[in-house]
């Protein structure tokens, strides 16, 4: 193989990682937000699919592949305020509402996607950026992708800036250590806490999206296959840090799409253990982890997983 | 419009119980809207969704067959929340006692004794403990979340069912198809009543469960550690209990029974190992531990209730037309509902209607 061969394989394996990469990236980034203003919404899995039949549907309908990933932002948005409703309005346990929600999108996405299954769909193309893209290696990789890719890179240094640059962002931290003191500033902890579901929501929504955009460009039933609990996992990986999501993200995509070239090379391995392979690296990455409990301890947000009433 | 809430002095004995019934009367209401939103007629529909199943002696017994399995499941898991431990594997913990249990009837399918189903049953019970024993390992050992790792491991036993129904046990003699040998009659749940319908012991072993974890919950110094430790893992140290060992304890016996129902399923209504044995049975007993309120004699009501959205779904693919999918739309709301309702048990509900001026609108 010569060098320049090289550089094109090279380029191609990468495309596809930061393809993997990408919706886990987009889903773990929403959910770091709403874990930062102290909330676990368990929900992602489901929001992802509804993002992802709502997004396919409406590009079918409309005939625009943009348009579908707005909608399917949207239908991840709406969907997140049923959990926002019940966990921060009626103060409902927040990790059996979050299942709760993953149980009826999956329920919810299949049957709007009925009529959809096998059809062929519309594709988001990739945008190129004039000069830029025509950089051997990185030209390709970095600068003539999909919108989504674009969206998922730019979400994770704006939410970076926003959490630890703005004052808003240090009023959503504060109520996600420790809601109580929080309220006593003055600060409106729901309302805070209801922006951040919905953020989540639509980032989940984009994530689902992409799946049946840009992933593979057609609904398949449960077509999340687990991906936003692998988001969720990232998030605890990431000790809360949006850059540490962007590493995360992308070492998964690389496991999912290092398994997928194993599984065609064969070496004599059932293709069941290599498709297992992202759900045991998410486990072994939380044991590694999470191991040090005080460090743990340190970094997650002290109220996550409490529920809020304000006293009058 | 806004929504206050406003703590009870102490829980109300009243909505502890209507608050299941609210719930199922919403999900109704849901029910008539998307039937209507899909142009059938709902009286029809949640005829033949939730009447239709009960006018038949067959009917109830399928009844049976999907109910046992959510019971199991959902009794275990009822033990295991209330002591603050989400097992949300249950699924995974199914399908590795379905796996565990068929090792006898697929190894030594030739060895005709009356031990075959005991042991097959014995074994399930194994394989679905030592399965929810790892989450539970990692939780204690190395402080990892089990709610995470208990889900992942749903999706490893899935591959790992349809590795091994693929491989090494596929039938010889089954023309490649994806499943075990079918199992010889000895290792084969016997139907209760064969005269009327298919219903097997499977129901008796829900009926078993129920009655013990409620005898535990309700009488046992062990129910009482599960609840202490699970409301205040801090009073539980006080009182000398161990924490570490509830989370063993819990995962361990909502393992178990979700692996005795995997093999009551294998072996009593499926009869062989094949690439799928759960219609999501791990996952619906979720809803079905909640609707419940997590006390096992409401569980066991609420999982027939569950089973006939199941039975419901598919009468009413073949009656009106409707898409089955539908029956896990409305397993969602139900759950939805339930939750909701639950909120009446420890705080009164004020709607104020009166706008205020001032713009920290904390309830909206």
């Amino acid at each position: 193989m010569s060098f320049p061969e090289i550089i094109v394989l090279v380029t191609a394996i990468l495309l596809t990682i930061t393809t993997a990469a990408t919706p886990l990236l987009l889903a773990a980034i929403g959910e770091l937000v709403v874990e930062r203003s102290g909330v676990l919404n368990l929900g992602v899995e489901g929001m992802i699919v509804i993002g992802a039949v709502v997004a396919f549907v409406m590009a079918q309908i409309t005939g625009n592949a943009y348009l579908g990933a707005l909608f399917g932002m949207a239908a991840g948005c709406i969907f997140s305020l049923l959990f926002g409703f019940l966990t921060l309005t009626l103060v409902a346990n927040q990790v059996a509402t979050g299942l709760a929600l993953t149980i009826l999108g999956l329920g919810i996405s299949s049957m709007i996607g009925e009529n959809y299954v096998g059809q062929a769909g519309a594709k988001l193309e990739p945008i190129a950026i004039p000069l830029l893209s025509s950089i051997p290696l990185i030209g390709p990789l970095l600068f003539d992708q999909n919108i989504l890719f674009y969206l998922s890179i730019f979400a994770v240094f704006g939410v970076s800036w926003f959490l630890f640059k703005t004052r808003l962002g240090l009023q959503l931290r504060a109520i996600g250590d420790s809601h109580g003191s929080a309220h006593a500033l003055g600060i409106s902890v729901i309302k805070t806490r209801y922006l951040a579901v919905m953020f989540g929501g639509a980032c989940a929504g984009l994530a689902g999206a992409q799946l049946s955009l840009v992933y593979t460009p057609q609904w398949i039933e449960n077509m999340s296959a687990g991906r936003g609990w692998i988001a969720l996992a990232l998030v605890v990986f990431a000790s809360w840090r949006p850059l540490r999501v962007l590493a995360g993200a992308y070492l998964f995509g690389a496991v999912t799409i290092g398994q997928l070239h194993a599984q065609a090379l064969g070496f004599g391995i059932p293709s069941q253990l290599l498709s297992a392979l992202p759900y045991l690296a998410t486990i072994v990455v939380l044991v590694i982890i999470s191991r040090n409990k005080r460090l743990t301890l340190m970094n997650t947000p002290a109220s996550l997983g409490q529920s809020f009433v304000p006293d009058r | 419009m806004r929504i206050e809430l406003e703590r009870r002095p102490s829980h109300s004995a009243l909505f502890s119980i209507l608050s299941p019934f609210i719930a199922l009367g919403l999900t109704i209401i849901a029910g008539i809207i998307l039937f209507t939103i899909m142009d059938k007629n709902p009286i029809d529909a949640l005829y033949s969704f939730f009447i239709e199943p009960l006018t038949e002696v067959w009917s109830l017994h399928e009844l049976a067959i999907k109910a046992s399995p959510l019971i199991l499941i959902a009794v275990g898991l009822s033990v295991c929340f209330r002591s603050n431990n989400w097992n949300i594997g249950a699924e995974g913990q199914f399908i590795m006692g379905g796996v565990a249990g068929s090792a006898i009837p697929i190894l030594f399918h030739e060895w005709n004794s009356f031990l075959v189903l005991p042991m097959m049953l014995i074994m399930g019970m194994i394989g679905g403990a030592l399965y929810a024993s790892i989450p539970a390992l990692l939780k204690t050992r190395f402080n990892t979340n089990e709610i995470l790792s208990s889900l992942m491991l749903v999706y490893v036993a899935q591959l790992a069912l349809d590795w091994i129904v693929r491989g090494p046990w596929r039938n010889p003699e089954g023309y490649n198809f994806p499943e075990s040998r079918s199992f010889e009659l000895q290792a084969v749940l016997p139907e209760l009543l064969p005269a009327s319908g298919r219903a097997n012991f499977g129901i008796v072993f829900a009926i078993l469960a129920t009655i013990v974890a409620w005898f535990m919950m309700r009488h046992m110094l062990k129910g009482f550690e599960v609840s202490v430790l699970g409301q205040s893992a801090r009073a539980g140290r006080f009182a000398g209990f161990s924490a570490n060992k509830m989370v063993f304890f819990a995962f361990i016996f909502s393992g178990a029974l979700a692996g005795l129902a995997g093999i009551s399923e294998v072996s009593g209504s499926i009869g062989r190992l094949q690439p799928v044995i759960s219609p999501g049975y791990g996952f619906t007993a979720i809803i079905v531990a909640f609707l419940g309120r997590l006390n096992p004699l409401g569980i066991f009501a609420a999982g027939i209730i569950l089973a006939l959205t199941y039975l419901g779904g598919e009468a009413a693919q073949i009656s009106i037309g409707l898409p089955d999918k539908i029956a896990r739309v409305f397993q969602g709301f139900l759950l939805f509902f339930v939750l909701a309702c639950d909120t009446l048990i420890h705080y009164r509900v004020r709607f104020k209607f009166t706008d205020r001026t001032s713009s920290s609108v904390e309830g909206a």
